[in-house]
């Protein structure tokens, strides 16, 4: 016999968690199974929404305006009107007072490592006196011995994007790391175990500061205090403090991982991770099982309904050969063109086609065939699994993935409920 | 702007540097110019193998008995830069038994030490070899890497007095009375190191002579004075493998033909190659049935390749050279032996040689012949020393010191360092502050970088192939904006900025004839974390649209 839930979400990822727990609201029993750890710690722990047309246009002030506007197949307008409010309504629920936004329908710009400003709906907490809107002059600040993030560039480039304040920068050594220590991971760690550290760190700051309001941090201030080890900062040093969301390895995105999973555990979702799928029963209509290889054993899982949530060419939901893209869990069509050399276009940043590689899907969120036809009526996709966008140009990402997770979770929810009244 | 100087070397390839550290070495007074980078012709863009000669030991002895010559002087002179792998020549049931044992005994002739392996055997030794290798012959191949080789033979010129100006293309040969008597020249950037967005500057550069070492581009050069150059450019790809699937080069053992080695390099394996005649070196279609075709012959070889990572391909194009009475067909038909012509002997025009044709392999005997003969003109009788003379990095180089303590930086790290850099390591690594690591994947520090950037200026490329910093798995998604970092403070932020593209764009350049597998995915998180994470597509300054920065959310009305 068969492990049974009502609904089995495959990936762990933003848009498999939303689906799973926007499933379990609806009275769902629902099982999470991810193949590894998820991708959102790789993430700049961001809620982008949209942030520039597929044409290119943008910065976007309003994305709900624009989401409206989207073609048809954009993973937006197939999840619904609804889907992106109800899917962010959910996040605002779950990340409380740790993320920052909900109050506007208005994108924020958000200074980047680079110094760039990227628009985003919802943002930490950590990251807000930072947003490049507030005319206040800001002191960013790098630690020696580091890469990724040189503020002296950083602040020029802001000037030249055209920030509306002044932007000087300085360079300090973190108190108590030696140089093989120097990651975001250890700062962080020192940072929420010992308060002589922000003491030593403030100070070090502060013959820097010429007046400016607001000081900036790469996203290092802590993983699991960040409120208390600003708080400690931006008293010492008499000015508001801020990080700013750096790549890979990113403490904003270990945060946001942590605080999701706690949110599935209190919505009784059971997860289990590093269990990849590896195959599955289906019917012409319906899946009926899918097997998971638990170390080295394959155990067969049983669900009323399903959701693919598995990511896109990063997170290994879409995948390709010399010859062809496909989606090695149910394998579902991914239209591609059958060329590998009409994948990519030759600009680094242009216009490629791997980069909207996914499945496309009806308005129920279901997988379809090459003819047109759904895959298995049970069986919805969520996420960056989905074709027909360029998140990372959109800067939709974590947007779609909050509203077609939750759109997905609560359909497999609702539909799983008529099923079992008309039995 | 206008100069003068004893030698003018046209061209930064193997050939060019190679000719102006001979000619230095003979108290020369010599300037080279090159129109990219270092290298940014063939020899950067060529398999790395360190030809034993087997593989001409059957159709052209000549050439088999040079490349042994000078593989024997290289493992000397370029300590640093070669790696003493072996090689093989594998036979499958399809090849000649005829040809393997003309193979053997052209290496024999040719004072090759060749040695007979059975399947079994060779496969001990590469055990990814096909259960249907038969038997193979085991030469004294090597890897060599071609950027370090290259730079280190024009820090030497540079070191003993030569001019070396990159980013400094010929726009004219100077001929006055039936003699080239200079060149004029384009600084993209103005001369010495490069700067980017710093304005180009010409200059006329009189010489009392003038080398034309252009390689596949000798033929333009030649073109400004009416000289016909019939060089034939012929293009090969090359495809890299992700990791080393082979630690010794493994050829197929067979006549001429494509998709025929595999040469380990560094981390890497590069799988050669094909050999197809092209009009213009510069513009030539870089097509996949290439890339596949290589895949697909070496798997037949190395079963694993068919579905190994490989991180991008790149082409070069050789410079074969025939007299134009030989008139081949086929470009695999072309000799790869290389001519010296005198134009005044040639043309009636004084003052220019140009030397074209022939392989890396022999890039310092030909040198050496470019040198003898410029010699002979100005009455010099300095003889050649670059046989003997270690190159920088070369010298007294004591492979088992532990450099891990000496320069606080962490095993494999450290050795992978001390690899690139030889006994130059101590000059570059001895520092007071951090020194991190800024590219992961082939483990290149701070310390490298920025002796690389004093050298090269804020031309990123060039700082890439001196420390093969974003020339690993990632292809620089992770590392290619912190080596832009590397540039402050020396460098403004739009200097960095622009350098930071021109690389980005060349790692995406050879990317594009990798994306599927691992790679795809690989390509898509470099373009997540440079799209979305960093903005730098849709960036104001990027862009030079003005954005309502008061018209976007400033923050909630309760946050601080």
């Amino acid at each position: 016999m068969a492990i049974e839930d009502d609904v089995l979400v495959v990936g762990g990822g933003l848009a498999g968690i939303t689906a799973a727990i926007a499933g379990a609201r609806e009275g769902a029993t629902v099982r999470l199974v991810s193949a590894t750890k998820s991708t959102l710690r790789q993430a700049s722990g961001l809620i982008d929404v949209l942030g520039y047309l597929p044409d290119g246009t943008g910065p976007v002030v309003d994305p709900f305006d624009a989401v409206a506007d989207l073609p048809e197949g954009h993973p937006y307008e197939r999840a619904g009107p609804d889907a992106l409010a109800d899917g962010l309504a959910l996040f605002d629920d779950l990340a409380g007072d740790h993320y920052r936004g909900s109050h506007t329908d208005r994108n924020a710009l958000v200074p980047t490592t680079g110094g760039t400003v990227k628009p985003t709906a919802r943002y930490p907490a950590t990251v807000e006196p930072g947003l490049a809107s507030r005319e206040e002059a800001t002191l960013l600040v790098g630690f020696e011995g580091t890469t990724d993030f040189e503020p002296s560039l950083a602040a020029t480039h802001l000037d030249a994007a055209g920030v509306p304040f002044e932007v000087r920068a300085a360079t300090v050594s973190f108190p108590d790391v030696t140089a093989e220590d120097a990651t975001a991971t250890r700062f962080a760690h020192l940072l929420d175990e010992d308060p002589g550290v922000r003491d030593r760190l403030a100070e070090r700051v502060k013959p820097h500061l010429a007046g400016e309001s607001r000081v900036g941090f790469p996203a290092v201030l802590g993983q699991e205090g960040p409120e208390s080890v600003r708080t400690s900062l931006a008293e010492a040093l008499g000015a508001s403090v801020f990080e700013i969301p750096t790549g890979p390895p990113s403490v904003p995105g270990l945060r946001l991982e942590n605080l999701l999973h706690d949110a599935l555990a209190d919505e009784g979702v059971r997860v289990e991770q590093g269990n990849p799928v590896v195959d599955f029963d289906a019917t012409e209509d319906r899946v009926e099982t899918v097997t998971v290889d638990r170390v080295g054993n394959r155990v067969p899982y049983a669900a009323d309904q399903y959701v693919l949530a598995t990511g896109g060419l990063v997170g290994g939901g879409v995948e390709a050969d010399r010859e062809q893209v496909s989606e090695p869990v149910f394998d579902c069509h991914v239209p591609h063109p059958a060329d590998r050399y009409e994948w990519f276009e030759d600009d680094a940043f242009g216009e490629h086609a791997f980069a909207r590689f996914g499945v496309d899907v009806d308005a129920q969120l279901r997988p379809l065939a090459a003819d047109g036809t759904t895959e298995y009526e049970n069986l919805r996709a969520a996420g960056a699994v989905l074709g027909g966008a360029d998140f990372a140009a959109e800067k939709s990402g974590s947007g779609v993935s909050l509203a077609t997770g939750f759109a997905a979770g609560r359909r497999a929810a609702t539909e799983l409920i008529h099923t079992e009244l008309r039995q | 702007m206008a100069s003068s100087t004893s030698v003018v070397v046209i061209g930064g390839g193997s050939t060019g540097t190679g000719i102006a550290r001979d000619l230095t070495m003979r108290g020369l007074d010599v300037t080279l110019v090159e129109r990219g980078t270092l290298t940014d012709g063939t020899t950067g863009r060529m398999h790395g193998l360190l030809h034993s000669g087997g593989r001409y030991a059957v159709s052209d002895q000549k050439s088999a008995r040079e490349c042994i010559e000078e593989n024997r002087v290289l493992r000397d002179i370029a300590s640093h830069c070669v790696e003493e792998t072996g090689g093989l020549f594998a036979k499958l049931p399809d090849d000649g038994e005829d040809y393997f044992e003309e193979k053997l005994q052209g290496c024999r002739d040719c004072d090759i030490p060749a040695e007979v392996l059975s399947g079994d055997e060779a496969r001990k030794l590469e055990p990814f070899l096909s259960e249907d290798v038969e038997k193979a012959i085991y030469v004294p191949d090597g890897a060599v890497d071609p950027f370090r080789l290259c730079v280190a033979n024009a820090a030497d010129a540079q070191e003993r007095g030569a001019r070396i100006e990159t980013h400094a293309e010929v726009t004219d040969l100077l001929v006055e009375d039936d003699e080239v008597v200079g060149v004029e020249v384009r600084h993209e950037s103005g001369p010495g190191t490069h700067t980017h967005g710093t304005s180009g500057t010409t200059e006329e550069l009189r010489a009392d002579y003038v080398v034309n070492a252009a390689g596949a581009w000798t033929g333009e050069i030649g073109a400004m004075a009416g000289l016909d150059v019939e060089v034939r450019p012929s293009k090969g790809v090359m495809t890299i493998m992700n990791v080393r699937q082979v630690d010794t080069v493994v050829n197929r053992c067979r006549p001429k033909g494509d998709a025929d080695i595999v040469v380990p390099h560094e981390t890497t394996a590069i799988l050669g190659t094909t050999d197809e005649e092209v009009s213009d070196p510069d513009d030539y279609p870089e097509e996949q049935w290439e890339v596949d075709l290589v895949i697909d012959e070496l798997a037949k070889l190395l079963p694993i390749l068919r579905e190994a990572r490989t991180i991008r391909s790149f082409w070069g194009v050789r410079p074969l050279y025939e007299p134009p009475d030989v008139a081949s067909e086929d470009p695999t038909d072309i000799t790869r032996d290389f001519f010296l012509l005198d134009h005044a002997e040639r043309d009636g025009l004084d003052g220019l040689t140009t030397i074209v044709g022939g392989k890396f392999t022999t890039y310092r005997m030909m040198a050496e012949t470019v040198a003898d003969h410029v010699c002979e003109k100005f009455g010099v009788r300095a003889s050649c020393a670059t046989a003997d003379v270690p190159l920088p990095g070369s010298d007294d180089f004591d492979v088992l010191r532990d450099y891990m303590d000496e320069f606080g930086l962490r095993s494999p790290i450290g050795r992978r360092s001390v690899q690139r850099l030889g006994s130059r390591a101590d000059e570059v690594l001895t520092t007071d502050e951090p020194n991190p690591v800024v590219c992961e994947c082939e483990a290149v520090t701070r310390a490298e970088l920025r002796d690389a950037i004093d050298d090269s200026g804020s031309d990123l490329n060039a700082v890439r192939l001196r420390t093969r910093a974003s020339m690993g798995n990632c292809q620089g998604g992770f590392c290619c904006h912190r080596m832009a970092n590397e540039l402050a403070p020396d460098y403004d932020e739009p200097v960095a900025r622009e350098a930071l593209d021109d690389l980005y764009q060349e790692r995406w350049k050879g990317q594009r004839h990798a994306l599927w597998g691992q790679q795809l995915s690989q390509a898509m998180l470099n373009h997540a974390l440079h799209a979305t994470t960093m903005n730098r597509d849709g960036d104001p300054a990027r862009t030079g649209e003005a954005v309502a920065f008061d018209a976007f959310d400033g923050g909630s009305p309760d946050g601080d």
